[in-house]
């Protein structure tokens, strides 16, 4: 049932214009759960050194999308390549802070334990961290303005610390492109705007930022560039340019209905 | 946890001594046996007597590989998975022995590990292939496996050129029927799980508590999680004959749930989880030398279970004991506090004319009996915060006493105005809350928010908040007579 894999596909261009390749490039990408497809024929190039908001309803995949770029969920077909390299290849340039809920908050570890996760990347199966990888843990936390928690156990902080160590931890990565599952999730509005300039300082430096967001009024001001999704990629490009009115509701208002009647009956029939 | 742990020894010993049996009957047992306690003890532990040396040495690792890879199934939330491979390997054993028939280590190792990893796939295929959950498949695993085996080994035992194949001691464990053998594998494979989790420590705990973030960084999570599955394979299989099917699943989670209650690092965890493994392996099996060679299993896990109850009781933070008496000594302490401001109020309605309070004074403020007002005299008293006269009815304040009314009254004040000015509190609103801050606000807190307040004098009800010279005023006995004067005074 499943489509041969397309991944020889990839021998076509995906350099961008001045030749170095894309941080992230999709190409024709269908992900299903239980061989139900929530997500259809994506297609995407993202460009260096942009922060780009991923926007759409619940339920829309965005977590989906976000999860399969990673390698985490296989794909029916299409490909994924970052900077030109499959996932597995690139993992050490990609930092990731995934959704709230798939956290064990009572989970015996330390604010500093888990930011020093960010490292272990770099440092693969067997190295230990050492006094550098400490150093560059504590820096993140002062970044987010967590550094008098570092000793807490993580569930002895509230909602919106905790997102922050997850963002330090990604930090700590010091990677090349950011995917972040909804990092605003629970955080007031001093801290959003801390983070908003944190990302925005990132993107100057050259990274490229994914960033699932929920909060339409706020999106146009965060991100330059905005992805609409819902099960299809609704629209992608600049903000002025996709913000509109017609492309919103074309993602929100209802949801494409034909598209998800058709995904329950290839449910069905398999 | 350092206070705890002579707790618990004394506990065991206790229990120990209960379960004794009667001297005549510890005669007829054998020849080998002792006559006191204290007499079998020492023969048990000091490892003289080379046929409870494996008994011993058995139990302690499997106590050691049990607590370590136990501590990842709990963080895990994987408890079940212990319960449910420890049944599967039951056939296996069976099968081992029928390899041969007789209990060659070997065989019976291969043939449960075998069984093991079979129970292990089909709960995984189950799972991946059906709607069924992890913990229905581990339900059901657990059962059909566990059914096979004991139909497997009543067969054999029922063959009637059968030797006594003493494979009913897998059920219940029996450390005393422990080979040399066996305890070599023991090792081997406590060897084994110590170096593997040493070595991949970081990924263990990773991939334990964040497996999306541990495969995003490209770790392989599910090599990883059947190398634990493996491990615990192994450790359960060579722990069967010392703890027994039924129970060796106890023998992983105990002493990692305790170990759980006492800290919040998971090498501390581990740490603590292998001792106590290590402590109730030792003590079952020694109670089973004792006890009339009962079956190892239920004691280990008895004297697991109490561990546990140590923990749960007497734990440093989160100890039933330890949290009642901080909170009684911390309502102890607001008791006083109050005291002491009621003190400071009627001290300061006569505007600090005179240093002493009459226990009726003090009774009328806080609108209680003469005889409570008394009680609080003598506590504060004893806490050396005031002294009485010798007739017992007029109080002073010790110069402890007084800085500590002040403060009191300083915190309730400062945070009184705080509310009302900077929260916008209704000024109506502030008293209650500020009854319950006064007592936790700390001097840096209160320096600050004054700060905030620009040293304001009054607070919201127009009355004089004290400031610092009548904290660190000179000796209270040159005060007599003196006042309040108010931080706005003094800056
Ligand atoms: N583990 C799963 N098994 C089956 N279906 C799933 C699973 N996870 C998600 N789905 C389905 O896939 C679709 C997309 O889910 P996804 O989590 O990507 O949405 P999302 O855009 O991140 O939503 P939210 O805004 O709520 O986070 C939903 O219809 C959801 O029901
Ligand atoms: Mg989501």
């Amino acid at each position: 049932m499943n489509p041969p894999s397309t991944r020889q596909d990839s021998q076509v261009d995906r350099t961008s214009a001045n030749g170095a390749p894309s941080p992230l490039e999709i190409h024709d990408l269908t992900v299903a759960y239980h061989k139900k497809p929530v997500l259809y024929g994506i297609d995407l190039t993202v460009p260096a050194g942009t922060l780009v908001g991923i926007i759409g309803p619940n339920g829309a995949g965005k977590s989906t999308l976000i999860k399969a770029i990673m390698g985490q969920l296989p794909a029916t077909s299409g490909w994924v390549r970052i900077f030109g390299q499959s996932f597995k290849e690139a993992c050490t340039r990609v930092g990731y802070v995934p959704q709230r809920e798939s956290v064990d908050w009572d989970f015996p570890v330390s604010v500093m334990d888990v930011v020093l996760m960010g490292r272990y990347g770099r440092l693969g199966l067997f190295k230990r961290p050492r006094l550098e990888d400490h150093d560059i843990a504590r820096a993140c936390l002062e970044k987010v303005k967590m550094l008098p928690f570092a000793s807490r156990q993580i569930g002895n902080l509230s909602g919106g610390q905790q997102q922050r160590v997850f963002l330090a931890r990604a930090l700590a990565q010091e990677s090349d492109l950011y995917l972040m599952d909804e990092p605003f999730a629970g955080v007031d509005a001093a801290t959003e705007s801390a983070i908003v300039m944190l990302l925005q300082e990132l993107k100057t430096r050259g990274k490229t930022l994914l960033v699932v967001h929920h909060d339409l009024a706020t999106a146009k001001d965060y991100f330059d560039n905005l992805l609409l999704l819902n099960m299809r990629l609704v629209a992608f490009g600049k903000t002025a340019d996709v913000f509109t009115q017609e492309i919103l509701q074309k993602t929100y208002g209802g949801r494409l209905t034909i598209l998800s009647e058709v995904a329950d009956t290839v449910r069905r029939q398999t | 946890m350092s206070a705890a742990r002579p707790l618990l020894l004394g506990l065991l010993l206790l229990i120990g001594l209960t379960v004794l049996p009667p001297e005549a009957r510890a005669e007829r047992i054998s020849e080998i046996k002792k006559t006191t306690f204290a007499e079998s003890a020492a023969r048990f532990f000091t490892l003289r007597d080379p046929s409870l040396r494996n008994a011993l040495i058995g139990s302690v690792l499997m106590g050691i590989s049990c607590g370590l890879l136990g501590s990842f199934l709990v963080v895990r939330k994987l408890a079940l998975m212990g319960d449910a491979l420890s049944h599967a390997v039951l056939p296996g054993v069976a099968f081992g022995f029928l390899w041969n028939m007789s209990k060659d280590p070997i065989a019976i190792f291969v043939g449960a590990t075998v069984a093991g990893l079979l129970g292990a796939g089909t709960v995984h295929l189950i799972r991946s292939t059906t709607k069924h959950k992890e913990d229905a498949a581990l339900g059901f695993v657990l059962a059909s496996f566990f059914a096979l085996g004991v139909c497997v080994i009543t067969m054999l035992n029922n063959l009637p050129n059968a030797q006594k194949s003493g494979l009913d001691k897998f059920m219940f464990g029996q450390a005393a029927a422990l080979g040399d053998q066996d305890v070599v594998l023991m090792a081997v494979v406590t060897a084994l799980v110590i170096s593997v989790l040493a070595i991949g420590f970081k990924a263990f705990a990773l991939t334990s508590f964040d497996a999306g973030f541990a495969s995003a960084i490209g770790f392989p999570t599910q090599l990883i999680h059947y190398t634990l599955m493996l491990l615990l394979a192994f450790s359960i299989v060579v722990s069967l004959q010392a703890v027994g099917v039924v129970l060796v699943s106890a023998m992983l989670i105990t002493p990692a749930a305790a170990a759980f209650l006492l800290t919040d690092r998971l090498k501390p965890m581990l740490a603590l989880s292998a001792l106590f493994g290590m402590a109730a392996g030792a003590i079952g099996s020694f109670l089973s030398f004792v006890g009339n060679d009962m079956p190892t299993g239920p004691l280990m896990v008895l004297a697991g279970s109490a561990v546990f109850a140590v923990a749960l009781l007497f734990g440093p933070r989160h100890g039933i004991v330890a949290r009642w008496l901080r909170q009684r000594s911390r309502s102890g302490r607001t008791r006083r506090e109050n005291t002491l401001k009621a003190l400071y109020h009627v001290l300061e309605r006569r505007e600090f004319k005179g240093d002493d309070v009459s226990i009726r004074e003090l009774a009328e403020q806080r609108r209680e009996t003469e005889v409570e007002a008394k009680q609080l005299a003598r506590e504060l008293v004893r806490h050396r915060l005031a002294t009485t006269n010798d007739s017992g009815e007029a109080l002073y304040l010790t110069p402890a006493g007084w800085q500590r009314a002040c403060e009191i009254v300083r915190n309730h004040r400062v945070w009184e105005l705080y509310l009302t000015n900077d929260a916008q509190y209704a000024a109506d609103h502030v008293h209650d809350d500020a009854e319950k801050v006064e007592h936790i606000l700390g001097e840096e807190t209160v320096r600050e928010i004054e700060k905030r307040l620009n040293y304001a004098t009054h607070d919201p009800h127009g009355k004089l908040i004290p400031g610092l010279a009548d904290l660190n005023a000179a000796p209270f006995s040159g005060r007599r007579g003196a006042r309040a004067t108010g931080y706005g005074a003094h800056s």
